[in-house]
């Protein structure tokens, strides 16, 4: 056993370090330390800059564009881009539907689809979930009807984050009624520009319009947008689905939201005294602080699994780092909230949005209250906490 | 001890839900939200026309000469219905200030206005700085002949953009927080000096930015004796408290009810997901924060009036440690066990989840007051040992 980076490895996290340092635009820096949302033209800007440097997809296999990077390389560079601030990358072009295609696509899908993925030329979004189907993904009723050269789909996806900025969906569609719930599902790529196809806003707890319903009206897809075979979506989607596990948990993310509270306590007077000597402030903070350190040692174990096994094997602690990595996410919201107090409680849609830099109180507070309620999502999406309760019991203990 | 509501209670109560009943569902509420005000004037004339208004005061000034039950009898209901309309700043807040302070001639004055839905009012206290420091007040009150000046700025004044009438802490003398020196001011919304800006909050209520420019005060319409105001900030500030725990109790059981109905009713995996045992035991725990915090708000009317200072701020100072922790614990859990419907804001106990978020800021947090009881002593006394 070697608990160390090689002295490679931390070549690599200076590299990337002063990449993100001198690369990511301060504008975009500021928004995402402010917690602001960021206008797709921030997202794509900065995808491309990766991708200009190579650093796009680094998973894909390097035929595709990937960097060729193992487990731990790519730990390391989710690492340094949460603790620059810089922005994921659209996780359902790169860590979602981009692997699928790399994986099951036709050449000819990979060779239009790939290279627009990467530099965000097209922006996908994902159409699983439907108003019936949500932890119960495979009973998903939206159907698609061969028709020719084409596939005649109806039905509703409900939760199609990026709806409203996507050009296509990746969509699993029912293309067998008669056959067990699994293994009638297909996996379709869906222009959003085709007639019937029509998107509706959902706006979710922080005021914001992240999500939408989409419905679909007769809509005629192309059947070479099919991905793989007709009726094997369901092992694509779960392939998709256990895919993202290096960054799952968002450890980055919470160390760099922990160091950031850290400078703002430090700041603030609380009857006298900085917030950051009071006593069960810092206990509460040294609390986070240890669990993150073992989350981080548990995903590094996981990730140097991955890197043994050619990231073949399902390590069932994949679900430790989900559990665990949205509850501390979550309490790491909630600390910011704390912190912000009074501060946080205007209602500033424009703000947040980043349309203004004019905060009502203080800018670092202006955040805190949607970033909070918007926090509450990250235990049920990709699976519930419940779920993932499920899992383990099953898988791993055998219950 | 009687926990049977009295006759007039009782009837108190059903008057305050029928309305709500009737005038209160989600989707009439919204339509409450996009007026001018952001909550509706009709149905402020008549919580006035049914003396909601005047609960707390003495019948001398047309009163309902309730106590705390009733406060909280009114506060439950209004949390279970989301009420928008300006109480807690009109009368818990301003009413409460002059019911506690105020001479004769200021509670004739103001309080049946009040009672009769003419006066809104809003107590201009908190400041960029305050946190939850209550004695915290940098806006000075300097002497002008007989009359006071007032210059500062105050913020998140609940409601503040629509009061007629705020009622201002200034600092006369000392620093910055010192429990001495400060003044509470009657200033009129529109007086010269007076800029405010206003906003809505998370909840879909409203506050308002004030800034006080060399504003004008007469002698006479200052609040309590000149630089002894703290205790009744104080005084008021508990009764904040215990009208918010009631309050928060409200949308706690409502949170609860929401929930539950929704585990009936959702399927999943082809039954409802209330039958997975995971969930119900998530939903009991939910109920026993419930009943925990129900009982908290029944202690903090008990306790809002009690005559021992030291012993007042305790119990309230317990109450809300109390409604926060499980404010926050059956919020969480209700959004969660909905799954992404209790994510949007379409649905409604998302609403109710961002309610108790701000209740459990406002007045102190938990750590705010779990520091002053443990400071205090907590609430048991210690015994001797073998
Ligand atoms: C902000 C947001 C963005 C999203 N973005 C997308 C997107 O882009 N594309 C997409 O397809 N989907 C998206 N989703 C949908 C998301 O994947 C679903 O919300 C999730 O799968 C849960 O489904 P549900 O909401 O229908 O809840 P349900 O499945 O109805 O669950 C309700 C509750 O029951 C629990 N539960 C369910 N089954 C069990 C069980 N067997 N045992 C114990 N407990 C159980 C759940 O944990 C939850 O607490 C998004 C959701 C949110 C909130």
């Amino acid at each position: 056993m070697d608990l160390r980076f090689t002295s490679e490895d931390i070549a690599f996290r200076n590299e990337a370090r002063s990449f993100f340092e001198s690369n990511l635009p301060p504008h975009i820096r500021r928004k995402q330390i402010l917690g602001q949302r960021l206008p797709k033209e921030d997202v794509v800007a900065w995808q491309r800059i990766l991708n200009k440097k190579g650093w796009a997809c680094p998973m894909w296999p390097t035929e595709y564009g990937g960097t060729g990077w193992d487990a731990v390389r790519y730990y390391i560079f989710k690492e340094e881009s949460c603790r620059a601030y810089a922005p994921d990358p659209l996780s359902h072009n790169i860590q979602q539907t981009g692997p699928v295609i790399c994986a099951y696509g036709t050449d000819e899908q990979k060779a239009f689809f790939l290279p627009k993925l990467r530099n965000l030329d097209i922006w996908f979004c994902q159409g699983f979930s439907e108003p019936g189907s949500g932890s119960d993904l495979a009973s998903l009723k939206t159907r698609a009807v061969r028709d020719g050269d084409d596939y005649i789909v109806n039905g509703q996806k409900l939760w199609t984050t990026n709806g409203h900025r996507a050009d296509w969906m990746y969509c699993l569609v029912r293309t067998d009624t008669g056959v067990k719930k699994q293994a009638g599902i297909s996996y379709l790529l869906i222009d959003m520009k085709t007639p019937g196809v029509q998107v509706r806003p959902v706006v979710t707890l922080d005021g914001d319009h992240h999500t939408n319903e989409t419905f679909f009206d007769n809509v005629r897809v192309p059947a070479r947008n099919l991905i793989g075979e007709e009726n094997k979506g369901w092992g694509y989607a779960k392939f998709l689905l256990g895919n993202e596990r290096a960054g799952i948990a968002k450890v980055g993310l919470s160390k760099a939201r922990i160091s950031l509270i850290k400078a703002l306590a430090q700041r603030m007077q609380v009857e006298g005294a900085p917030l950051s000597e009071n006593r069960r402030f810092r206990e509460k903070l040294a609390l986070i602080e240890t669990e993150l350190q073992a989350l981080e040692m548990t995903n590094m174990v996981v990730v140097a699994g991955m890197k043994k096994s050619g990231g073949n094997r399902q390590d069932p602690r994949t679900s430790v780092l989900k559990i665990k990595g949205s509850e501390l996410q979550q309490a790491t919201t909630e600390l910011m909230l704390e912190v912000g107090g009074p501060h946080s409680m205007a209602h500033q849609h424009e703000f947040l949005e980043a349309l203004t830099d004019n905060a009502i109180g203080p800018d670092w507070a202006g955040t805190a209250a949607p970033n909070y309620f918007f926090g509450r999502a990250v235990s049920i999406f990709g699976g519930s906490n419940e779920i993932q309760h499920n899992i383990v019991a099953k898988a791993v203990l055998g219950l | 001890m009687d926990f049977d509501l009295s006759e007039e209670q009782r009837m108190l109560k059903e008057s305050v839900d029928r309305l709500l009943e009737d005038r209160y569902s989600f989707e009439q509420r919204k339509t409450y939200t996009k007026a001018p005000d952001g909550w509706s004037r009709e149905l402020w004339q008549q919580y006035a026309d049914l003396g909601l208004l005047s609960v707390p005061f003495d019948s001398k000034y047309g009163g309902f000469g309730g106590g705390p039950v009733e406060t909280m009898i009114l506060m439950e209901a209004f949390g279970a219905a989301l009420v928008l309309e300006p109480y807690f700043a009109t009368v818990t807040l301003f009413g409460g200030c002059v019911r506690i302070a105020g001479t004769e001639a200021q509670k004739d004055a103001l309080l049946p206005k009040i009672g009769e839905g003419k006066l809104l009012g809003a107590f201009a206290h908190s400041e960029r700085n305050s946190r939850y420091d209550l004695a915290d007040v940098q806006t000075t009150a300097k002497k002008d002949g007989s009359d006071w000046v007032l210059d500062g700025e105050k913020t998140v004044v609940i409601h503040g953009d629509c009061a007629d009438k705020l009622i201002v802490s200034g600092r006369i003398s000392g620093g910055q927080r010192d429990k001495d020196g400060i003044g509470l001011f009657l200033v009129d919304a529109k007086a010269p000096g007076v800029t405010r800006k206003g906003y809505p909050t998370q909840d879909s209520l409203r506050a308002a930015d004030i800034t006080l420019k060399g504003v004008k005060v007469a002698a006479g319409d200052m609040l309590g004796e000149s630089g002894k105001a703290f205790p009744i900030i104080e005084r008021v500030a508990q009764s904040a408290i215990q009208a918010l725990s009631a309050e928060a109790v409200g949308g706690m059981q409502e949170m609860l009810d929401i929930t539950v109905e929704y585990l009936k009713t959702r399927h999943q995996f082809g039954v409802p997901i209330g039958s997975f045992q995971a969930l119900q035991h998530r939903a009991v725990d939910m109920l026993v924060a419930t009943e925990q915090a129900r009982s908290m708000a029944m202690f903090a009317a008990m306790m809002v009036d009690e005559k021992d200072d030291a012993e007042r701020a305790k119990a309230i100072n317990a109450v809300k440690v109390h409604i926060g922790k499980s404010g926050r614990y059956v919020g969480q859990q209700s959004i969660q066990l909905h799954g992404g419907i209790g994510m949007t804001l379409e649905y409604k106990v998302g609403h109710y989840f961002i309610r108790s978020t701000m209740i459990e800021i406002l007045f102190g947090d938990t750590d705010h007051h779990l520091a002053a009881l443990a400071r205090a002593g907590g609430l048991i006394a210690p015994g001797t040992t073998a």
